[in-house]
């Protein structure tokens, strides 16, 4: 069970003078129930790479595989690999359309084709996932905060019940409270139903807070493809492609050279506080 | 698909057609259709053939790109040119099934479809040279005495420089939402006439949600600005007839003398 | 020194009205709020979103107007209608989406619109276009088409069509919300060129705290309120308290405090690598 790239490209606007290679000879496999992150610069191709992922965006070169089938192969129900693969789209709170929060969830489901009640038990049960209280199910979209509001609009995707849950920039635009909430619920569904999570991001330090591996683009192409540690330590690559690694990559960076014996591959605040002051317990 | 229309793209280039004031082109543009609709006569169109042939020619805009903007439009042309061909009464030359090819059907349908072509053209010379902003200038001055006549002439031109410019970004949006529905399960490919009308509600509600809040952003960040309307302002580039401006007029007037020789002498 | 502004008392209601058409119920956006800003300064103002900062930084424009209390901008009152377009001008603002502001369909036709408005002379617009245009450094974009640029390229196109009218005071809107890290970047380091360079009063609204750490002086505001004010060194030493309300703390300051806690003897309200570094290597 897994979603597999072999040799994905993908050129825009073909055979025009806007031609552009978006995506360069992608190969990767993503296993079940791993928690992915995929960060690169805006116009990297990270976008366009998520959308392969579910059929959206058809590769010009290459094929995708999900659970060992094509998806190109003919008969292929894209229809029902949607489901599977749920996209949430950057800022998707301004795809709301319907009168009111509840009915807007049950807009992916019902799609689908499922029975009324069971279309209305999964969006219930999507819209708890998001951790959104029961007294804004009738509500319109308009009357809920931004923060509230992507919830609302992932739980749409989640009530779909998909395996795979893609998310371009969560958290674009919201503040750190709205960010935290959404986040960590994320990783929580990843923990209890055990769903594989693509997360796209900006942010190397939420980056480096939640996902077990993370793969870099750049022009088209996967240019690191590790651990978060293992990727961090290429900061100065990083920032050659307009990427930073976390702050406490760099402070442990400094500290090394200035001879503390500091573990530099620490990504996150705690891994750092622990590695600080076990190198100050040994020289106390 | 969208993107496929040239008509209101703009051609980037350094030619006296780009310099050319918004004004001497849009009053050129039409009267050359008004000429092509005045001489009926396939003498007065080869004039007008090389006309158009040289103004394009000094624009610098690649024929290509002119004929990908004639291509969104063939079907319509094809339209017209059968209508014609079948529906005008006259002398028979030709009979097919149940219809007709007349002499003057096939007269008709030649000229309809060298004018449409023309007319389609030459326009799109004009939209491709000249900058949305500096066309709703032109608009807007050349209709200035319209003001008079408490025709609000500033705020239509502005009102049309706004839409040209969020036309693109409403149609990227469009995509993006279409793509993020088609993620949910949504189809708008399939089914019938009713069907396809009925999908396309759930886009078309968040894309008039968006164009009113841009709306409403751009409002108030044109106050910000210091806009209000067009009492005491001033212009980073006022319109002002050149002397290429004067050189374009008389050109058009040659071209109009020459139109009126060709239809004269040969007649047909 | 002469306030450019002075906020007296501000409270700014939205009145949500029931289909009835009576009042249904009444929300403070600002709520009691006193700010005075020197000539030359920069200021950032932190909060969550509903937290009042952008209901406050629009009343700095006149965009909109006091439920009760005051604004003076540069010692005009913003109520007064006739000094409205001279409050615009000295007040500049930069809001938080990039498409919706920009209104020229070329660079510099976009620029050009505010002196435009203000009535400046064709020949000095030129002047100001091209100084406005290099000082956000997209003097090379004049003539491309706003919709090929990236979001940071759109925001200093924004900021330098507010340059251009010659502001003594710009107040940025959350510039910084929509863009990645590059943009941001470019923004931020636009915004501090101004200050530092031509001495341009800057009021920056963002919840990003990398992004504030070299005000003058920091405003927190909550719920309407002022929470709490000062120095960065001072706001991001209040670690707990920020926490409390949910706020960021800059990774660096988070682990120095963290540090203290676990009793490593380093000053408090560290805001920079460089700071933290110099602190851990001198015990």
């Amino acid at each position: 069970m897994s979603i597999k790239l072999e040799h994905v490209s993908y050129i825009y606007s073909q055979e025009t003078a806007y031609e552009k290679k978006a995506l360069d000879d992608i190969n990767l496999e993503i296993p079940d129930g791993q928690f992915l992150g995929i960060i690169g610069h805006t116009g990297s191709g990270k976008s366009t790479l998520i959308q392969h992922l579910n059929g959206l965006v058809r590769a010009t070169e290459g094929t995708v595989y999900y659970n060992g089938e094509n998806i190109y192969a003919p008969g292929y129900s894209m229809k029902q690999l949607r489901s599977r693969v749920g996209l949430v789209f950057q800022y998707p709170e301004y795809q709301l359309f319907e009168v009111d929060v509840f009915s807007d969830v049950c807009f992916g489901p019902k799609n689908l084709g499922l029975p009324k009640e069971e279309v209305e038990r999964r969006a219930r049960e999507a819209l708890q996932q998001v951790g959104l209280k029961e007294k804004y199910y009738q509500k319109s979209p308009f009357e809920l905060s931004g923060g509230q509001k992507r919830r609302a609009a992932i739980a749409g995707i989640l009530a779909m019940q998909p395996e795979v849950l893609i998310l371009d920039e969560p958290t674009a635009g919201l503040d750190p409270k709205g960010r935290d909430d959404i986040l960590d619920q994320i990783a929580r569904l990843h923990k209890e139903r055990g769903i594989t999570v693509v997360l796209v991001s900006h942010s190397m330090e939420d980056v480096a807070r939640y996902v077990d591996r993370i793969i870099v683009m750049d022009q088209g192409r996967v240019r690191f493809d590790d651990t978060p540690r293992r990727v961090f330590e290429h900061y100065r690559e990083l920032e050659s492609i307009g990427l930073a690694a976390p702050q406490v990559t760099y402070l442990m960076q400094k500290l090394r050279e200035k001879g503390m014996k500091v573990d530099t591959t620490a990504t996150t605040v705690e891994e750092a506080k622990e590695s600080i002051l076990a190198a100050l317990g040994a020289k106390l | 698909m969208i993107r496929d229309i040239t008509i209101g793209q703009y051609y980037p280039a350094d030619s006296v057609i780009h310099r050319l004031d918004p004004r001497t082109k849009l009053v050129g543009t039409m009267v050359f259709i008004v000429s092509l609709f005045l001489f009926r006569s396939f003498a007065a169109y080869a004039v007008a053939l090389v006309f158009l042939a040289g103004v394009i020619r000094t624009s610098k805009v690649p024929f290509k790109f002119l004929v990908r903007g004639m291509k969104s439009i063939l079907v319509l042309l094809m339209i017209t040119v059968v209508f014609n061909l079948f529906m005008i009464q006259g002398k028979p030359l030709l009979h097919i099934w149940r219809l007709t090819v007349t002499e003057e059907g096939l007269l008709t349908a030649a000229f309809m479809a060298i004018r449409l072509s023309f007319l389609i053209i030459g326009s799109s010379v004009m939209t491709l040279t000249t900058t949305p902003n500096q066309l709703t200038d032109g608009l807007e001055k050349g209709l200035r005495p319209l003001n008079r006549l408490h025709v609000p002439v500033h705020e239509v031109a502005m009102m049309m420089s706004i839409a040209l410019r969020f036309i693109p970004i409403l149609l990227e949006e469009t995509d993006k939402i279409m793509k993020a529905q088609t993620a949910r399960g949504a189809d708008f490919e399939e089914g019938g006439l009713i069907q396809k009308a009925k999908s396309m509600v759930p886009p078309l509600v968040p894309l008039f949600i968006s164009a009113f809040r841009r709306a409403n952003d751009l409002a108030m960040a044109m106050e910000a600005r210091g806009y209000h309307g067009g009492e005491g302002r001033t212009k980073m580039r006022p319109l002002k007839y050149e002397r290429r401006d004067h050189a374009a007029y008389l050109t058009l007037v040659v071209y109009l003398m020459a139109m009126l020789a060709a239809k004269w002498i040969f007649g047909f | 020194m002469k306030n450019i502004i002075k906020v007296e008392n501000l409270k700014h209601e939205y009145h949500k009205y029931g289909e009835d058409g009576q009042v249904e119920s009444v929300h403070s956006a600002v709520d009691g709020v006193d700010l005075e800003v020197q000539p030359g300064q920069f200021i950032a103002i932190l909060g969550h979103n509903g937290s009042g900062k952008s209901t406050l930084a629009k009343h700095l424009n006149a965009i909109l107007l006091p439920s009760s209390g005051s604004v003076f901008v540069d010692g005009k009152d913003t109520k007064d209608m006739e000094k409205i377009w001279e409050i615009r001008q000295t007040a500049g603002m930069v809001f938080q989406n990039p498409d919706n502001q920009i209104i020229g369909t070329v660079v510099d036709e976009d620029v050009a619109f505010g002196p435009e408005n203000m009535g400046v002379p064709t020949e000095e617009i030129g002047r100001r276009v091209e100084e406005g245009l290099k000082t956000v450094g997209m003097w090379e974009y004049r003539s491309h088409s706003p919709n090929k640029l990236s979001g940071g390229q759109k925001q200093r196109v924004a900021i330098a069509g507010v340059v251009a009218m010659h502001p003594k005071c710009i107040v940025l809107d959350e510039p910084t919300a929509m863009l990645d890290p590059v943009g941001r970047q470019e923004v931020i380091a636009a915004a501090q060129r101004l200050n530092k360079e031509e001495g341009v009063t800057i009021l920056l609204i963002t919840h990003y705290m990398e992004e504030v750490i070299h005000a003058d002086r920091v405003i927190v505001m909550d719920q309407g309120r002022i929470l709490m004010q000062g120095t960065p060194r001072e706001v991001f030493s209040q670690v707990e308290t920020l926490k409390e309300h949910r706020l960021d703390v800059p990774q660096v300051t988070l682990l120095a405090h963290e540090l203290k806690k676990s009793g490593v003897k380093i000053p408090e309200g560290i805001l920079s690598i460089e700071e933290l570094v110099e602190a851990l290597t001198s015990l």
